[in-house]
Formats: C-alpha cells, structure tokens, sequence
C-alpha cells in the first residue's frame, strides 16, 4: 500500500545568538495506511520539531514531506494533539471540536459539521460535556477533547507530541486504548512522540528511535505483538527493555 | 460587602460628627445637609438645571468619549500587539505620551477645539485612550502561541486567526482596560467641565457651588460620582465573571 507519510533527509538547524545548534539531520521515514508509529529519542533530540515540520508549523533546511501538506498548501491532511491539550478556553468542547471544521479552509457543510461532532462526542464520551467549558474538564477528558478536534477535520494523520505525558498512569492507559480504538474504527493512521518506553511499545506498530543531537533515525523496531497486548507479557518486555537501552544510547548491552 | 458598608458608615459617622462640631457649612456641610440635595436630584439647583440633568450631561459626555477611545484604542492595540514592527515604530511615542495627565492638554484642546464640549470630548477620549490601548496591547501579547497554532494547523487565514484566536483571547486584556478606562473618563469628565466656558455637568456645577459656596452641592455632585463610578465597576466585573470566568483556568 502507498504510504500515507514520506519523509525524506529532513534537515533543520536552529540558528541561536552567533552559534547554530543541528536538530535533526537526514531523518527519513514512512509511514503506511493506519499505522501506528512512535518516535522516542533522548530529550532534544529534535522529535518535537520533526512534528511541527510535517504538520506546516516549521520549515525544514532540507529534505522532502510528501502525503501531507507540510508546506503549507491547504487541505486538512495532518492534525496534532499537542503535549498540553491547547483547547481554546472561551469556548466549549463541542465548539472546540468543530473550531476547525468552522474555518474556511475545510469548507465541512452544516449538517456534516453536526454529524461529524456526534460521532466524535460519542467515540471518545463526551457527549454530557459538549456544552461545558473545557476548564471543568478533567486532564484525560480534555486530551480527549483535543484528539476529536483534531479527528474532526479527517486528517490522513494524526501527528501527537507527548499527548498524555501530563496524565496519571491509569488515564494514560485508558487513552492509549482509546488511540487503538480509534484507529480501529476510523482507520486512523498515527505517528506519536512519547518519551515512555512501555506506551510506545503497548501503541506502536513501528518504534522509531532518534538519535541524540542532531537526531537521526539510528534504529526503527517492529512490534509484532497482538493486541490487547499485555505489559507483563515477556516479549512485551524484552522489547520494552531494548527500546529504553536504544533511547539511552547502549544498544549494545543485551539484558 | 459588610466590611467595605461598615467602613463606608465609619466614614460617613465621622464626617457628620466633625460637621456637627465645626458647626460652619462654609466649611463643612452636615450629612443631613447633602441628603436634602441628594434626595431632590430633580429640583433645579441654585437657578440652573437640577443634579440628575448635570449628571446625565456628564455621564453622555463620559459615554461618548470613551466610545471614541475605544474605536480608536482597540484595533490600534491589536495592531501592536500582533506586529512587533509597528511596536518598535510606536511604542516610545506611546510611552512619552501616557503619562502626560489628560487635563495638561486642556489649553491646546481650547486652541485647537474652542471652548465647549468638543475640547471636553478630546479630554475624555485622551484620558480614556492610554489605559485601553496598553491593555489592548497586553491582552494580546498575552493570546499563547499555541492557540495560534492550532489555527495555523487548520491552516486558518490571518482575519481568521484574528477573529477566532486573537480577538477572544485578548478580550480579557480589553475588557479590563475598558473598566480602567471608563473610571479615568469619568475622572476627565469632571475636570474638564470646571474649566471655564462650560454650562452643565457635574464637574460645572461643583464648580459653580464653589463660587457660590454652597458645599452641601459639592458633596451630592461628589457622592453622585462616586456612585455612578462605582455601579460602572460593578457592571464590567459582573461582566468580567460572566464572560471570562475561564481566564487562568485553562
């Protein structure tokens, strides 16, 4: 099948005060029709920035993105949920979720703006707050909210930068099942920064690692594990285990 | 609400204790002596126009003034607030400017406006400006970049981030300039209207009970400007509540 997202030699270099500081250098990746790809990295290894470049919001030096509209032309084929959750706080979750249907760059007519909403308030329960303001959400309802508004405009993906960091350990598995859910039901595709080893291992198809400074794509790890799957699971574990050494940088001490 | 009303009687208690000792209403009126103004807004006062017209010259004056301000002071502040360009271009200017006090500008408005209601206009929307536009500014310096990008993600168009981002989450930031402003406009207005050449309005007729040396006039017109100013403020933090309750509880 076509990839979804073609990444090619992504380059970009932050220019400080009289130095300049490499982000990423030559990251080249696909990413096929609903998958789940996740991009761990040691910290500033460029992962948030690879992120923006695909979704528009950055420039790269160098390099290519084919399948979404990374240079800015208009279309609605990639949509983030940022690490915190950025939901607009004068309107409410129903408004939030159809903020960017409202825009004139998706032209979504009125009755399918009100379809698409029920349907995303149903998939990810929140009907009984579509009126609230997203300030009487808990943190896990509000991450919810921000993934329906970004589902909302169809993006052929969903980029998600950390999305449940912030959240305690049971809401953040709660969500990573509703992320499987999703992808079940929407035939969602997904590339996901994480920092934690074991959600990107529970998620991913495909784990991809940066390396340190610039970042690099160093290794990308297939998981083969039927889901649900089961963190207690040894091979669960195992690869849990591989992906920790290769993000601290010792790949080569088997435990 | 029952502590700021039991300093308000303390004060009113020591006012009319020290008017019944000083026993000279040249000096200082008994609270019986306002009252008896006060609770007669109606009545022509001392051969002119009674306190509820003089008010309601002021309070028109006020009101046109600040509405001026505000078409002139919101999208100028969102100008520069959004382009850091035309912040270097404008803000020393801009900081010069504020802290002269409106009432300095009194001879060039008369130079410039005549005597009459256009110099006290230019008073009320000087005084008003400053305050809405520096709020205008931080309102939308405070709009977070991420917010913006979200709308930038939806690939929104620049009116489009303006109207759906920009606007509402420096709306805050301008609702309170706007309640600075109004309390600043309604401070002008009085002053403005003691200056010569003027007819009505309650800065006219405290200045008119001066010469006359009715002080029991001075304290109604006074207690009518603090009440007017004071239900303006109740008014825009009703309104504060009501619409910005989720200002720093995203």
């Amino acid at each position: 099948m076509e990839p979804v997202l073609v990444v090619r030699g992504i380059a970009k270099t932050f220019q400080g005060e009289g130095e300049s500081c490499p982000a990423l250098t030559g990251v080249t990746f696909d990413v096929a029709p609903r998958e789940i790809v996740c991009i761990m990295g040691p910290s500033g290894c460029g992962k948030s920035t690879l992120l923006r470049i695909i979704l528009g919001l950055e420039h790269s030096d160098a390099g290519s993105i084919q399948g979404v509209s990374g240079s800015g032309e208009r279309g609605a084929s990639a949509a983030m949920v940022f690490q915190e959750h950025a939901l607009f706080p004068w309107l409410s979750v129903r408004d939030n979720i159809i903020y960017g249907l409202r825009l004139a760059a998706q032209e979504v007519p009125e009755a399918e703006i009100e379809h698409r909403v029920t349907e995303l308030l149903s998939l990810t329960h929140l009907g009984t707050f579509a009126g609230s303001p997203p300030h009487q959400l808990s943190g896990g309802m509000k991450q919810r909210a921000a993934v329906a508004r970004a589902l909302a405009v169809k993006p052929s993906i969903l980029l998600m930068d950390e999305p449940f960091s912030a959240l305690d350990t049971f809401t953040r598995r709660e969500l990573e099942d509703e992320i499987l859910r999703i992808r079940k039901e929407f035939a969602t595709t997904i590339l996901m920064v994480t920092h934690n080893p074991e959600e990107a291992v529970y998620v991913a198809d495909r784990i991809l690692i940066l390396s340190e400074r610039p970042g690099v794509v160093s290794v990308i790890i297939p998981v083969g594990l039927p889901h649900p799957r089961n963190p207690a699971d040894p091979e669960f574990i195992r690869i849990r285990e591989q992906v920790t050494r290769l993000v601290q940088g010792r790949p080569d001490q088997e435990g | 609400m029952a502590k700021g009303l039991a300093v308000i009687v303390a004060l009113l208690v020591a006012w009319q204790v020290a008017a019944v000792i000083i026993n000279n209403n040249y000096i200082l009126p008994t609270l019986g002596e306002i009252a008896d103004v006060l609770l007669h807004p109606t009545e022509p006062l001392l051969g002119g126009q009674s306190l509820l017209a003089n008010a309601r010259v002021s309070l028109k004056e006020v009101l046109t003034g600040f509405l001026i301000a505000a078409a002139l002071a919101i999208p100028l502040g969102l100008l520069i607030g959004w382009s850091s360009e035309i912040r270097a271009y404008l803000n020393p200017a801009i900081q010069m400017l504020r802290p002269i006090p409106p009432i300095a500008w009194m001879p060039f408005a008369i130079a410039w406006f005549g005597i009459g209601i256009d110099s006290i206009l230019f008073i009320i929307t000087l005084g008003a400006f400053f305050p809405l536009l520096i709020n205008t500014v931080g309102g939308v310096q405070g709009v977070r970049i991420r917010w913006i990008e979200v709308a930038e993600m939806f690939h929104a168009t620049s009116f489009e981030k303006l109207r759906t981002v920009i606007l509402p989450g420096a709306l805050p930031g301008i609702w309170t300039g706007l309640r600075i402003s109004f309390a600043i406009a309604w401070m002008c207005v009085v002053a403005a209207e003691m200056l010569p050449g003027t007819t009505a309005g309650l800065g006219f007729l405290i200045m008119y009970a001066y010469n006359l040396g009715q002080l029991n006039v001075i304290g109604a017109g006074m207690v009518v400007i603090g009440i007017i100013g004071l239900g303006a403020d109740i008014l825009f933090q009703a309104g504060q509540q009501r619409f910005f309750g989720w200002q720093g509880r995203d």
